[in-house]
């Protein structure tokens, strides 16, 4: 079984790695993107102070601070969540209007420390609590994104293309005929794939993280467990479209029927944070939500394994549904 | 070409019929193994039947086939060749019946133990020759060397060469070299030749000697009589998913031809020649004429003033066995 499953392996990476026009391609989009971004996004910062209120929503006429001009107060249901945004210089200050007035302020934040005073004239008894923490630029949060997003068009198109192809051509019929098995076929698919991404990803983390000066916060084996988990979902949701159709014009469209809803919302460009839950329920039926959610936690909190749990296995899970899905509906030729 | 004849409404105007096959051309012949054989079958194929929404591709098929044996299925496009050949492959299901390999049910050993070379294949892009086959040998449990495949195929010099550049013959090399690259026991070629020009098949052919040559089993399925000739032990003639007749080519010939056949232009044909007792075939421009009494019919059709410049006298070839089964011209 091995025997055979490596022989696939083999000749697919040969396949691709002679396929010089699609190699390069993997490989230079994401750099040019990233590099773009950066260029795009490292202009002046948004003019507004942004101060969290510790509220489901904001009431302007709890406090005399909230008719402040200038000011953009957002609601921070979650005080945990609020405190992680200061912390990373997402929003200049946090604030509970409930008496005692409280507010927390990051020291390492310039905008901070005047919204601070503008705070302290309206509230001098307001208690003042610190955090610290630089600032997380948006070419650092995108970089999780970029990445990501190489990862999904990698998996879903390449594999499923790939498989269309063959079984398209009559070579999925030919292998048929020799002992190979369905599940060995696509597990072999599944690990060309990996391979690939996982090299084509390290190429772009070093690069990419040079380039933009980046620091991975958490530690890297964890992020590569993530990388992994995530192709292996990835490949698996590709292959549960490719297993039975031999149309590549309907693979194609299926394939893009699921990319731009996670090219949308599962929070490559922007956070989803204060979207509407029903967008965030449906941004969570995607692996790639929880890849990125994953990715960014390690990335620029440092998590730790526990703190991504539910990611990983969201991820693992679903991995091991779309195989099964896809080696059930597998067919080898043409109806 | 498949050379085309039409054949006169013999039976109609009472000149006479070879009709020596007393089941009628549509029935099928049950196989009756030669009592050697029947330990020896290494496939058997019982009662296949193969329904598609609008047709019976095929129809009630049953043989076996001996080890060591060529057997070729015969027949024009869409008798049901390739169905019954996938059947047995074990890439198509029948509706009904079963195809059995040494004894038991298609199942693991038949896939380390057949090799087949479908009528159309596609391989893996960017791969050498030799790197084709190596991805086949490397399917198998057991088989030749790569090299050896290589040297079999007479491939040496294409070995380094992206499969997607080679000519059709040599493209049928390469597919006939995967086939053979796990020393199957029994190997399937589907219409091997179809589209190579006539040196390319020759060459082919070639090929499948040196294989028989090595007592392997083949099931081939033409509609190149020449070539089932040439190169089949046993056949079976199949048309519209049945089998109307099995056997040696030659056994076959000499039990439904007693005959020479004499073909003559049909302008040299008078209207006067008709009245002769003569068996007659019509065939485009030309007009054959079977008889068991060549020495007789001469001095009939020169009693007749036909002249004889233009005669032709050819023993019967599997071509005209088969018309002689279906009654009707053959579909190329």
């Amino acid at each position: 079984m091995i025997g055979r499953l490596l022989a696939i392996l083999h000749a697919r990476n040969l396949e691709f790695l002679r396929d010089r026009g699609t190699l390069l391609f993997t490989t230079l989009l994401p750099i040019a993107l990233v590099v773009g971004m950066g260029f795009v996004f490292s202009g002046p910062e948004r003019p507004l102070f942004k101060v969290g209120v510790i509220a489901p929503r904001i009431d302007h006429d709890a406090d005399p601070f909230l008719h402040e001009r200038y000011v953009q107060f957002v609601a921070e249901p979650e005080a945990a969540v609020g405190m992680h945004r200061l912390t990373h210089q997402e929003i200049d200050l946090l604030l509970d209007v409930h008496a005692p007035v409280r507010y927390w302020v990051n020291t390492d934040s310039p905008k901070g420390y005047i919204i601070e005073k503008l705070l302290l004239a309206s509230h001098p008894e307001a208690q003042r609590q610190s955090v610290a923490g630089a600032a997380v630029r948006y070419v650092d949060w995108l970089f999780p994104g970029i990445l990501g997003m190489n990862m999904m068009f990698s998996c879903l198109f390449g594999v499923g293309y790939v498989v269309v192809r063959y079984r398209k051509s009559g070579f999925l019929k030919r292998l048929h005929a020799t002992p190979l098995t369905a599940f060995e076929f696509l597990s072999a698919q599944v690990l060309s794939r990996l391979i690939l991404i996982l090299f084509v990803t390290a190429v772009l983390y070093v690069g990419i993280s040079t380039i933009i000066g980046f620091h991975n916060a958490g530690n890297l084996l964890l992020l590569i467990l993530v990388a992994v988990l995530s192709a292996l979902s990835m490949v698996a949701l590709g292959l549960t479209i490719a297993a039975r159709f031999s149309s590549e014009e309907l693979v194609g469209g299926l394939l893009n029927v699921l990319t731009w809803p996670m090219m949308l919302l599962s929070g490559i460009w922007f956070s989803l944070e204060g979207s509407p839950r029903w967008v965030q329920w449906v941004a969570h039926i995607f692996p790639l939500t929880h890849a990125l959610d994953a990715a960014r936690a390690v990335m620029l909190d440092g998590a730790g394994i526990r703190a991504i749990a539910p990611n990983l296995l969201y991820l693992a899970a679903t991995a091991l549904a779309f195989l099964a899905f896809g080696a059930w509906s597998f067919r080898w030729r043409i109806d | 070409m498949v050379h085309v004849a039409r054949r006169a409404a013999t039976a109609a105007n009472g000149r006479g019929t070879r009709g020596r096959n007393p089941l009628g051309s549509r029935a099928c012949v049950e196989p009756q193994p030669h009592p050697d054989r029947v330990s020896a079958a290494i496939l058997e194929v019982r009662d296949l039947v193969k329904q598609y929404p609008a047709t019976t591709a095929v129809d009630g098929v049953s043989f076996r086939v001996a080890e060591g044996v060529c057997f070729g299925l015969l027949g024009p496009n869409g008798a049901g060749k390739t169905t019954t050949i996938e059947i047995m492959e074990g890439i198509l299901p029948p509706t009904a019946g079963e195809v059995r390999y040494r004894g038991d049910a298609l199942g693991t050993r038949f896939r380390e133990e057949a090799g087949i070379l479908f009528q159309k294949t596609a391989l893996q892009d960017f791969l050498t020759v030799r790197q084709s086959i190596a991805l086949f040998r490397g399917l198998y449990a057991r088989g030749l060397d790569v090299e050896e495949v290589i040297r079999l195929c007479a491939l040496e010099k294409l070995a380094d060469r992206d499969s997607r550049k080679l000519s059709g013959g040599q493209q049928q090399r390469l597919l006939l070299a995967i086939a053979l690259v796990n020393d199957p026991a029994v190997l399937f070629l589907d219409e091997p030749t179809t589209g190579l020009d006539p040196q390319a098949r020759r060459s082919f052919w070639e090929l499948v000697e040196s294989i028989k040559a090595r007592r392997k089993t083949i099931i081939l399925t033409t509609h190149y009589m020449e070539e089932a000739e040439l190169l089949c032990d046993e056949i079976a003639i199949m048309d519209r998913g049945r089998i109307l007749a099995m056997g040696a080519p030659r056994a076959l010939l000499a039990e439904h031809f007693a005959e020479v056949l004499l073909e003559l232009p049909r302008r040299d044909f008078p209207p006067a020649a008709r009245e002769l007792q003569l068996n007659l075939i019509e065939g485009g421009e030309r007009i054959e004429i079977s008889t068991p009494d060549l020495e007789g019919t001469l001095r009939a059709l020169l009693g007749a003033q036909v002249p004889l410049q233009h005669l032709r006298i050819r023993p019967p070839n599997l071509e005209d066995l088969f018309l002689e089964l279906t009654g009707s011209e053959l579909r190329p």
